[in-house]
C-alpha cells in the first residue's frame, strides 16, 4: 500500500542536475540518475513541498494526494 | 495541484538560462508567488532590470518588462512610476549592478521612497562577467580579479538601504524558499520603497574558486548563517557571531513620491 | 485674435516648444548653461498635470526619461557638455530600443568641466557619434529663440514619428539670448504622435518592421505586455544572436532615418543663387556668417550662407551640390574643426574648405569671417 502524501512530476527538459531536490527531501524521496533527478522511493513523500519551492529550475511540481 | 508558475512565464522561455543550482531561479519562483499573492495585474505591473545574470529575468516574466543598462534599472523604473503611479513597479537585479555601477540610482529611489519594489539577489560575485569581486564579495574571498584575496570591505545592503531612508527592508536567502515570497508581498503591499535583499549562491564563478564543493554546500551556508530576527534578539552577540539577520528588517511609514508630487500639481495648479 | 508675444530667452523658447508639442514628463540635472530649461519646466509641468523630476544625475535623468516614455509620455531632458559625455550610453539605449524621446545640449566650451558660461559648438560630433556602436541620429541646430521653440516641436515630431532619440544642439548664446517669440496657436504648428499598434495584444511585436520601417509601440499600462531590451532583439523583442536578424535590426535602425531624408532634413539658403564663397554655419555663429555676408556683398563680394537646421543626417546631398557651385566654402564654428570635417569629406577637393575655428568662449565675430572669406578668394 502507498503513503505517498503526494505524486511528484519531474520535467526532465528542465532539470539541470543541481541536485539541491535530492539533498534537502526530509524522506529521501529523490535522487540523482545521471545528469536529471527521479523519484526513487515514492512512497516517502510527505508532501512538504520543499523540493518544488527549491527547484531553481522549474522542473519538479508536487501534486499533493 | 502543484503551483501553476507557468501563466506568469512567457510562453517557451524556459528553460532559462541560469547555471545549474544557481538560485535566481528559486527567487523568480518566489517572486511569481508574491506577485499571485498580491493580485497584481500583469499589463499594470513594469518590472525593470539592469545587467547581469539577475538581470534576466523580466525577459521570463509575461508582464511590462523593460530589460535596461548596467546600474540603471532603479533610474528607469523611477521614470515609469512618476509617468505613470497607478502602475506596479518591481525592480530585480544582483548586487553588483545595484549597489555598485547603481549604487546612486539605488539610495536616491530609498531616499525619495517612490513606491516600488527592489529586489537583489545577491549572490556576492559578478557571474555574467566570469566572477569578479562586487561591493558584496566577503573581504578576503577569491574572486578572478581578487586571486590574492579581496581586499575591499563589504557592503551590508539592508543597512544601505536603511541609512538611506527605505522604509521596508528584508532580507530572505535563496534557502528559505518559503519564506521569499512573503517578504517580497510584504514588500509590494508596502506603500514606499522596499528592498528585499536576498541571499543566493553561484555555484560557477563564486563557489568553485572558494572552497565551496558543491552547490549543496553553498545552500547549507546559507541555511546555517541565517537568523530569523526574533531569534537573534535572544541571542548574544557572540552567538551572532558571523550569522546574518532574515526577515523584516525595517519598517516604517514615510510620505510616498509619486503623493508627495500629486500635491505638487495640487500647488501648481491652486486646487 | 492677436498672437501670444513674449520676451523670452532660448531656453525658455525650448521649454514653451517643448510644452506646445505635447511635453508631459521631463527629467533632468542641472547643469549651466541649459538649467532654465529644467527651471521652467518644474514650474509649468505640474500645472497642465505632467511631470517633472530632478534626478541624482545625468545618466539616471536620461534613464527616467526613457521609462516614462515607455508609459507613452512624450519626455524632455536637458543638459550640456559633462552631463551629455554621461548621457551616451543610455542615448544608445534609446537607439536600440527605439524610444521616442528629446535631449537638448546647451553646448559650452571645452572638453570636462572647460568653460561653463561660454558658449561652444564642440559636441557636434558627439551628437553623432558619442555613443558606442552604429546608430543613426537626428541633430537639430536652431539659430533663434523664435526657431528654439519651432524646432524643439519639431524635435518631438521627428522622436516621435521615427520612434527615436531626437537631440537638439543649442549653444550658450543661443539659449542665454533674448528674443522676441510669437508662441503658436493650438493647431497651428503641426503635432505628431507616435503610431500605435493596430493588432491586438497576443499579435503585438514590438520589432516588427513588415509594414513600414518605424514599427508601432505600444505603452506600458495599456494591455500590451512587451519586452524591451538594450540586447540586438528580434522582432518579438527578444534578445538574438542570429545574424541574419541582428543584421537586418541594425540595418533597418539606420534606414529609417536614411531612407527619409527628405522628410528629416530642413537647411536655410540664404543668397546661395549665385554664390562664389558659402558660409557653412549653424546655430549663433550663423548670426554673424549672415552679419558677414550682407557686409561682402555690399563689398561686392558674390557671398551667402547654408545653414542647416537639421546637422545630423548631415546634407551630404545639398552640399555636394554647392561645392561644385561655390570657389570656396567658409566653416566659421565654435570648435577646432568639427562639422568642416564633413564638408571636406562630401566636397571631395571641388572647391576650396577653409575653417575658422574659436574655442576662447567669445563667439565668432562678423569681421573674423570677412577676413577669411577674402584670404580664401
Amino acid at each position: 500500500m502507498s503513503g505517498a502524501k503526494a505524486r511528484i512530476e519531474i520535467i526532465e527538459r528542465y532539470c539541470k542536475g543541481c541536485s539541491i531536490c535530492v539533498e534537502f527531501c526530509p524522506t529521501k524521496v529523490l535522487a540523482m540518475d545521471a545528469f536529471v533527478v527521479k523519484v526513487e522511493n515514492a512512497d516517502a513523500c510527505i508532501a512538504c513541498n520543499q523540493c518544488e519551492l527549491r527547484c531553481p529550475d522549474f522542473a519538479i511540481k508536487v501534486h499533493k494526494l | 495541484m502543484a503551483y501553476d508558475y507557468e501563466k506568469s512565464i512567457r510562453p517557451g522561455k524556459l528553460p532559462h538560462i541560469w547555471c545549474p543550482g544557481c538560485g535566481h531561479g528559486i527567487i523568480m519562483k518566489g517572486l511569481i508567488r508574491a506577485m499571485d499573492t498580491c493580485n497584481l495585474d500583469r499589463n499594470n505591473t513594469a518590472v525593470v532590470s539592469g545587467i547581469g545574470c539577475a538581470s534576466r529575468l523580466p525577459g521570463y516574466l509575461d508582464a511590462c518588462t523593460l530589460h535596461t543598462a548596467h546600474g540603471r534599472a532603479a533610474a528607469f523604473a523611477t521614470g515609469v512610476k512618476m509617468a505613470k503611479p497607478e502602475m506596479t513597479v518591481l525592480v530585480v537585479g544582483g548586487d553588483g549592478d545595484g549597489t555598485a555601477i547603481g549604487g546612486n540610482h539605488f539610495i536616491h529611489a530609498c531616499r525619495r521612497n517612490i513606491d516600488m519594489t527592489y529586489i537583489i539577489m545577491n549572490n556576492s560575485i559578478y557571474g555574467m562577467t566570469g566572477g569578479q569581486f562586487s561591493p558584496c564579495t566577503p573581504t578576503g574571498a577569491l574572486a578572478s580579479t581578487t586571486v590574492y584575496g579581496n581586499p575591499d570591505p563589504t557592503f551590508d545592503i539592508a543597512k544601505l538601504a536603511i541609512g538611506a531612508g527605505a522604509t521596508f527592508v528584508a532580507r530572505g536567502t535563496a534557502y528559505h524558499a518559503a519564506q521569499i515570497d512573503k517578504l517580497i508581498a510584504e514588500g509590494i503591499q508596502h506603500k514606499g520603497l522596499a528592498v528585499i535583499e536576498i541571499l543566493d549562491d553561484c555555484p560557477t564563478t563564486y563557489g568553485r574558486r572558494n572552497k565551496f564543493r558543491s552547490v549543496i554546500d553553498m545552500m547549507k551556508r546559507l541555511k546555517d548563517i541565517a537568523v530569523p530576527v526574533a531569534a537573534a534578539a535572544k541571542m548574544t552577540p557572540e552567538q551572532l557571531e558571523g550569522k546574518v539577520l532574515t526577515g523584516v528588517l525595517h519598517k516604517e511609514e514615510r510620505p510616498e513620491y509619486t503623493e508627495q508630487y500629486a500635491e505638487v500639481i495640487k500647488r501648481a495648479q491652486g486646487v | 485674435m492677436a498672437k501670444k508675444v513674449a520676451l523670452m530667452q532660448g531656453n525658455e523658447a525650448c521649454a514653451q516648444g517643448a510644452l506646445y508639442a505635447g511635453c508631459d514628463f521631463f527629467a533632468g540635472y542641472p547643469i549651466t548653461p541649459s538649467t532654465e530649461v529644467a527651471e521652467v519646466l518644474s514650474i509649468e509641468l505640474p500645472k497642465i498635470g505632467g511631470k517633472f523630476i530632478q534626478m541624482e544625475d545625468e545618466i539616471g535623468a536620461t534613464a527616467a526619461l526613457i521609462g516614462a516614455a515607455l508609459t507613452g509620455a512624450k519626455a524632455l531632458d536637458s543638459t550640456s557638455g559633462p552631463g551629455m559625455s554621461l548621457k551616451q550610453e543610455l542615448l544608445g539605449y534609446a537607439c536600440i530600443a527605439e524610444i521616442p524621446c528629446v535631449i537638448v545640449n546647451v553646448q559650452r566650451g571645452g572638453p570636462s568641466t572647460g568653460m561653463p558660461t561660454g558658449p561652444g559648438q564642440s559636441d557636434m560630433q558627439q551628437a553623432m557619434w558619442g555613443t558606442h556602436g552604429d546608430h543613426a541620429a537626428i541633430v537639430l541646430t536652431p539659430a533663434s529663440c523664435q526657431e528654439i521653440y519651432e524646432e524643439t516641436v519639431r524635435a518631438f515630431n521627428l522622436a516621435e514619428k521615427y520612434r527615436m532619440p531626437v537631440q537638439i544642439q543649442l549653444d550658450e548664446i543661443c539659449a542665454h539670448m533674448r528674443e522676441r517669440v510669437t508662441l503658436a496657436e493650438p493647431g497651428e504648428l503641426e503635432i505628431i504622435n507616435r503610431e500605435k499598434p493596430s493588432v491586438s495584444p497576443a499579435d503585438y511585436k514590438p520589432y516588427d518592421a513588415t509594414k513600414g520601417m518605424v514599427p508601432p509601440l505600444a505603452t506600458y499600462g495599456s494591455g500590451y505586455r512587451f519586452h524591451v531590451t538594450g540586447l540586438n532583439k528580434a522582432a518579438d523583442g527578444f534578445p538574438t544572436t542570429k545574424a541574419e536578424l541582428v543584421d537586418a535590426e541594425e540595418r533597418r535602425q539606420i534606414d529609417k532615418v536614411m531612407f527619409n531624408l527628405a522628410d528629416i532634413q530642413k537647411n536655410e539658403e540664404y543668397l546661395l543663387d549665385d554664390a562664389e564663397v558659402i558660409l557653412f554655419a549653424y546655430g549663433s555663429t550663423s548670426r554673424s556668417a549672415r552679419y558677414a555676408v550682407n557686409e561682402l556683398r555690399k563689398e561686392g563680394v558674390k557671398a551667402g550662407m547654408f545653414r542647416p537646421l537639421t546637422m545630423w543626417p548631415f546634407p551630404d546631398d545639398r552640399v555636394a551640390e554647392l561645392s561644385k557651385q561655390a570657389k570656396a566654402i567658409v566653416c566659421p564654428e565654435m570648435n577646432l574643426g568639427q562639422m568642416v570635417r564633413e564638408v571636406q569629406r562630401v566636397a571631395q577637393g571641388r572647391c576650396t574648405v577653409a575653417h575658422i575655428g574659436r574655442v576662447d568662449g567669445e563667439p565668432i565675430n562678423p569681421g573674423q569671417i570677412i577676413d577669411k572669406v577674402k584670404e580664401v578668394l
